[in-house]
Order: C-alpha cells, then sequence, then structure tokens
C-alpha cells in the first residue's frame, strides 16, 4: 500500500511523528511553567484568626495574612457617617460602606493592608500615622488616599483596598480566609 | 567580512598551525579584536565605551561567583550571609563593595554607550542588527541588576520586588494571577527570593552570548566612526592590535581610577540606606526608590496620573515605562535621515542637546525625588518630550533637514583635502 487515496504511508509517518513530539513538548512545559506558582505549604497557610476585643472605636490593628499586612479597623460612628454621606456614584470602584462590611458589624472594616497600586502598605492602621485627606489610609509610595470605608478617592491607585473573605466566629474572633 | 586589506592570521609555530587546522580559535580571535581588526582611523574617546562594558560584564561576573560562595537565598539568613561576607570573608567587603558599584559602573558606562549611539546615528544601516542586540542586552542588564537587588533582602529590596512586580498586576485579566506565578505566592517570599537568585546568576551568561551576537553583527560592516561616512580605502583604517587595544588600555585606566574611588572612598554612597533594615512584610519605607539607573523610567512610570479614556492610569504608566525602551527597537526606521552622524546634522544636533537630553536630566532627577508637585509635572513634561522625540521629531526632522556636506571620506576629514586619498580607487 504505497498510497491511498494520494496520501503516501511516509506523510502519515511525518505527521504522527510531528504530533507525537508537539504533545510531547507541551507536557515537558506544563511541568516547567507550573513549578513557579504558588507552592502547597504557600497555600496552606492562607487563613488567619485575629482576636478583635481589645479594638476601641477609632482603633485599628495590622494582622498577617498570607504574609500581607490586614487592617482590622473599628470604625467610630462619624467615621460611618461619613462613610455613608458620599454619593457612591461619583466614586472610582463604587461600593458602600454595608458592602464591604458584614451585617450587623458595620463598624468593622476589614481590608487587606496593600495598596492597589503597586503593593505598598498604606499609614492609618497604627497611632498617629498619617490616615491622608479623608481620614481613611494614605499610601506614601504614590501618594493614594482611601475613606473611612478604605475607597479609593484620590491618586493613581484603580480600586478600593481589597476585602479579604473572613467570618466572625464569635463576636470577637475574625477567622480571615 | 573584513576589508580586503585586513591582514591574514598566519600561524608560525607548528603546534598554532596544528591548531589552526583543527579548532581555529587563535584565528576568530585575531580576526575579531587582533590585527585582522581594521578600525576607522579617526575614532573618538565615546567610542571606548562598548569594550569598557565588556569589562564591566567580566568584572561582574568573577565577583558575582564570589559573592555567590557566601550568599544563602533563604529569608531567614539571605540578610546576614550579605552581612558576614562583608564582615566575616576574607576581602568579603570588596568583592561585596566591586559588585554592587560594579553594577552602577556598567549602568554609566552603557548608558554613555547608548547615547553615542543616538548622537552618531550608530543604529542606522546597515548596522540595525547591531542595534536591536544592544537593546536586548539593555533590557537583560535591567532584569539581571533589579533581581540582583532583590538578594540583599533589605527593605529597599522587599519593596522593589513587591513594586515592580506589582506593575505585572496591571495587566488586565491575567495581571494577578501572573504576578503570583512570578513570585510563587501572594507577595515576595522565600519562593521569589530563591527563583530571583537562580536567575540573577542564568542572565549574566545570557547577556554574554547575546554581546557576542552583538559584536559578530558589528563586524559584519565594521565600527561606525564620528563622520558616519563609510570605509573607502586602507587609509581609512588601523588595525585593532596594537593601535585601539592602547587605547581601550588607557580607557581601563582611566575607568579603573574611577571605579575605585567609589568602592574604596564612597562604596555606599549610590545604595540607599534602607537597605541595611532586614526585609519587614508589614512597613513600607516612607520612600520608595529604585537603584539611579532606573530613575529615568520610574519617574515615565509615575508621570501617569490621570485614566486615559477606558485605560486606567496605573496601566499607562506601565505600558509608558516599558514603551520608552521598546521604541529605541523602531529607531532604525523612525530616523530616516541617510546622515549618520550629527556632527552633520545641524537640526538634529539641536533637538539632541536641548531636548533628548536635558528631558532625560529631568526624568534622572524626578525619579529619584519623592512622587509630588512640582516633580510630577516636570516628569509629566520630560515624558512628554521624551516619546515625541522618537515618534515625532525624528521622522519629521531626517525629512525635513537640510545636513552639512559631508567629508569624501575619513582620511579627509583627518588630514583634510588630500588628493592621494581622493583619486585613490575605492575598495
Amino acid at each position: 500500500m504505497a498510497e491511498v487515496d494520494g496520501v503516501r504511508r511516509r506523510d502519515f509517518i511525518n505527521i504522527a511523528a510531528v504530533s507525537a513530539a508537539g504533545v510531547a513538548g507541551v507536557g515537558v512545559v506544563i511541568p516547567l511553567v507550573s513549578q513557579m506558582s504558588a507552592s502547597a505549604d504557600v497555600l496552606a497557610a492562607s487563613s488567619t484568626e485575629v482576636d478583635i476585643s481589645s479594638i476601641q472605636p477609632g482603633q485599628a490593628i495590622k494582622a498577617i495574612f498570607r504574609k500581607q499586612p490586614v487592617f482590622v479597623r473599628n470604625l467610630t460612628p462619624k467615621e460611618i457617617k461619613e462613610a455613608n454621606a458620599v454619593d457612591v456614584s461619583t466614586l472610582r470602584d463604587p461600593q458602600t460602606l454595608e458592602e464591604r462590611t458584614k451585617e450587623g458589624k458595620e463598624n468593622w472594616l476589614i481590608t487587606m493592608g496593600v495598596c492597589t497600586h503597586l503593593g505598598c502598605v498604606p499609614l492609618g492602621a497604627g497611632d498617629g500615622e498619617n490616615r491622608g485627606e479623608f481620614g481613611g489610609y494614605f499610601c506614601p509610595c504614590h501618594g493614594s488616599s482611601y475613606d473611612t470605608a478604605a475607597r479609593i478617592r484620590k491618586g493613581p491607585a484603580p480600586k478600593n483596598l481589597e476585602v479579604p473573605e473572613y467570618e466572625f466566629t464569635s463576636d470577637t474572633v475574625v477567622k480571615i480566609g | 567580512m573584513s576589508f580586503p586589506w585586513a591582514k591574514e592570521y598566519k600561524p608560525s609555530h607548528p603546534f598554532m598551525k596544528w591548531m589552526d587546522d583543527r579548532l581555529p580559535l587563535p584565528r576568530l580571535v585575531y580576526n575579531a579584536v587582533g590585527s585582522g581588526y581594521e578600525v576607522p582611523r579617526n575614532l573618538n574617546y565615546f567610542w571606548n565605551f562598548g569594550f569598557l562594558a565588556g569589562l564591566c560584564l567580566v568584572l561582574q561576573i568573577v565577583t558575582g561567583i564570589v559573592m555567590a560562595m557566601h550568599y544563602a537565598s533563604n529569608t531567614a539568613v539571605a540578610f546576614d550571609t550579605i552581612e558576614m561576607t562583608v564582615r566575616d570573608v576574607n576581602w568579603g567587603w570588596l568583592m561585596r563593595y566591586a559588585h554592587a558599584n560594579g553594577a552602577s559602573a556598567f549602568f554609566v558606562v552603557i548608558y554613555i554607550h547608548i547615547f553615542r549611539g543616538f548622537y552618531y546615528g550608530s543604529y542606522k544601516a546597515p548596522r540595525e542588527m547591531v542595534w536591536l542586540l544592544g537593546v536586548v542586552i539593555f533590557l537583560l542588564m535591567m532584569a539581571t541588576a533589579f533581581m540582583g537587588y532583590v538578594l540583599p533582602w533589605g527593605q529597599m529590596s522587599f519593596w522593589g520586588a513587591k513594586v515592580i512586580t506589582g506593575l505585572f498586576s496591571a495587566i488586565p485579566l491575567v495581571g494577578e494571577p501572573l504576578q503570583q506565578w512570578l513570585l510563587g505566592g501572594f507577595a515576595p517570599d522565600n519562593a521569589a527570593l530563591n527563583r530571583f537568585f537562580s536567575l540573577h546568576y542564568l542572565l549574566p551568561f545570557v547577556i554574554l552570548g547575546v554581546v557576542i551576537l552583538h559584536i559578530w553583527a558589528l563586524h559584519i560592516p565594521g565600527s561606525s566612526n564620528p563622520t558616519g561616512v563609510e570605509v573607502k580605502s586602507e587609509s581609512d583604517t588601523v588595525p585593532f592590535y596594537p593601535y585601539y587595544v592602547a587605547k581601550d588600555g588607557w580607557a581601563i585606566g582611566v575607568f579603573a581610577f574611577l571605579y575605585c574611588l567609589m568602592v574604596f572612598f564612597f562604596p555606599n554612597a549610590l545604595g540607599h540606606p534602607d537597605n541595611y533594615i532586614p526585609a519587614n512584610p508589614m512597613s513600607t519605607p516612607a520612600h520608595i526608590v529604585p537603584e539611579w539607573y532606573f530613575w529615568p523610567f520610574y519617574a515615565i512610570l509615575r508621570a501617569f496620573t490621570q485614566d486615559f479614556f477606558f485605560i486606567p492610569a496605573k496601566l499607562m504608566g506601565v505600558l509608558a515605562m516599558f514603551g520608552a525602551i521598546l521604541v529605541w527597537f523602531f529607531l532604525p526606521w523612525l530616523d530616516k535621515s541617510p546622515v549618520r552622524s550629527g556632527s552633520y546634522r545641524p537640526m538634529y544636533k539641536k533637538f539632541f542637546w536641548f531636548g533628548l537630553i536635558p528631558a532625560m536630566a529631568v526624568l534622572f532627577y524626578c525619579g529619584g525625588a519623592p512622587a509630588e508637585e512640582p516633580y510630577v509635572m516636570f516628569s509629566q513634561i520630560a515624558a512628554l518630550y521624551y516619546f515625541a522625540h522618537f515618534l515625532i521629531v525624528l521622522p519629521i526632522v531626517s525629512a525635513i533637514e537640510k545636513p552639512l556636506p559631508l567629508p569624501y571620506s575619513i582620511t579627509e576629514s583627518v588630514l583634510g583635502e588630500d588628493e592621494a586619498a581622493k583619486l585613490a580607487p575605492s575598495a
């Protein structure tokens, strides 16, 4: 069977060999690329419990979640009022304070302490730190200002400070992640 | 290729003859950097910087291999191993400062080398490939230098790594997964430090490979020269050895003097004091700056503070920063003037000295300054000119400019009107 319908035996061997080499090539590349992703131990360290019983209204603490800072802030009634007074449609990343907190726990603002511009840690969680002109957080690297709901108001950052997944396991303990 | 009058390699010793028939490595060296390579006789000191760049690469590889012998790429000990190298290892202080300042010296040399190319039109036909490979080398150098700066795992190392990998998160859709893939985690940590070390060791050898291609491509048409007039006859050239070997030797002397001045008397002048604080992921330094050689590009990154139609400011800044170097790839086709050397281009020369150079100087200064007014506005104006220079000024100038008359030959430019040179048959 030298030739059937114009297809030679050699054509079949060529296509089969190149296809097999292509599949093998992809098979080699997958592990080489995938090994660079976050490893199992990095992914495993991805939940944190925080005791919030000692945080007074107006105070904030920095916790560690996935080796990055998390801000846990107890908002004062005045700060909540300020956040709710803003017309959401004027915001760069429109969200209300309710959407960024848990129901019945609107005073607990829990966000990543990672500026959405290039990843610096904004100021404002420590005592006496500059909270910027909107009273929330201020990133010193490139001047992004966040309001009391940690929403971006001014500067180059494109998004509000990220709200991680979390739940209240009791009235005084929050599980993040 | 070489000129017909170039000397041929003729081994005299029987062993060298034996060798030449089997592995003609001595012949290769002879033709590349020996008497067999004919070079224009009129090169000025700006032509020394290619050789000096090669020297810097060797210097970095040698001191870098030594540093790697004492370094451990683990976040728990990386900072301490560098301090231990400086304090406890015999001559470790010398190796560390020679390597850190060697990076700065390399960039000083390479910036002069690049701007030599801009002024004298070294990127023009038939040397486009030399130029393109040079831009590739520069990009590789930037990647290598960035990863090297992360290795001591100080505050600037950590936050530099975070900010620079954060650039990738600006890319729509794939940005954040891409950043996590690059870092091997959610923030710079052990995985990132290890891979940066691995790549920091690898890339210099990739650079070495591209440098060989760069020189190979250069030696096809041969070196350019300050007049931009191509070599016409034997009287236009001298052999690389001994003439330019001697001149490059003199350049090494001047370079070594300035370099040693930095290494021995101002070893930390170009570093940042915050990098002597161990990395702390919980606290950002008040003023993050990259190493000085990235300042112009960092200034362009920060110049974009407003969303541009549907493109967010952050992505715009990242695109502009990479675009500032990528535009160099198109330079040979943006500048259409048939005259190479800026010395014979009155209009181009003005835009070079009073446009490009001041714009770069402003970007340099603003990249190291805090992200506040008036520096942001200055960066914006300078960045605007920078891009306009390449994309608008060069095409227009090269179309309307009336160049000055070129000398007939290199010999004529050196010796004045020379009838013998004029009548000599062109090769």
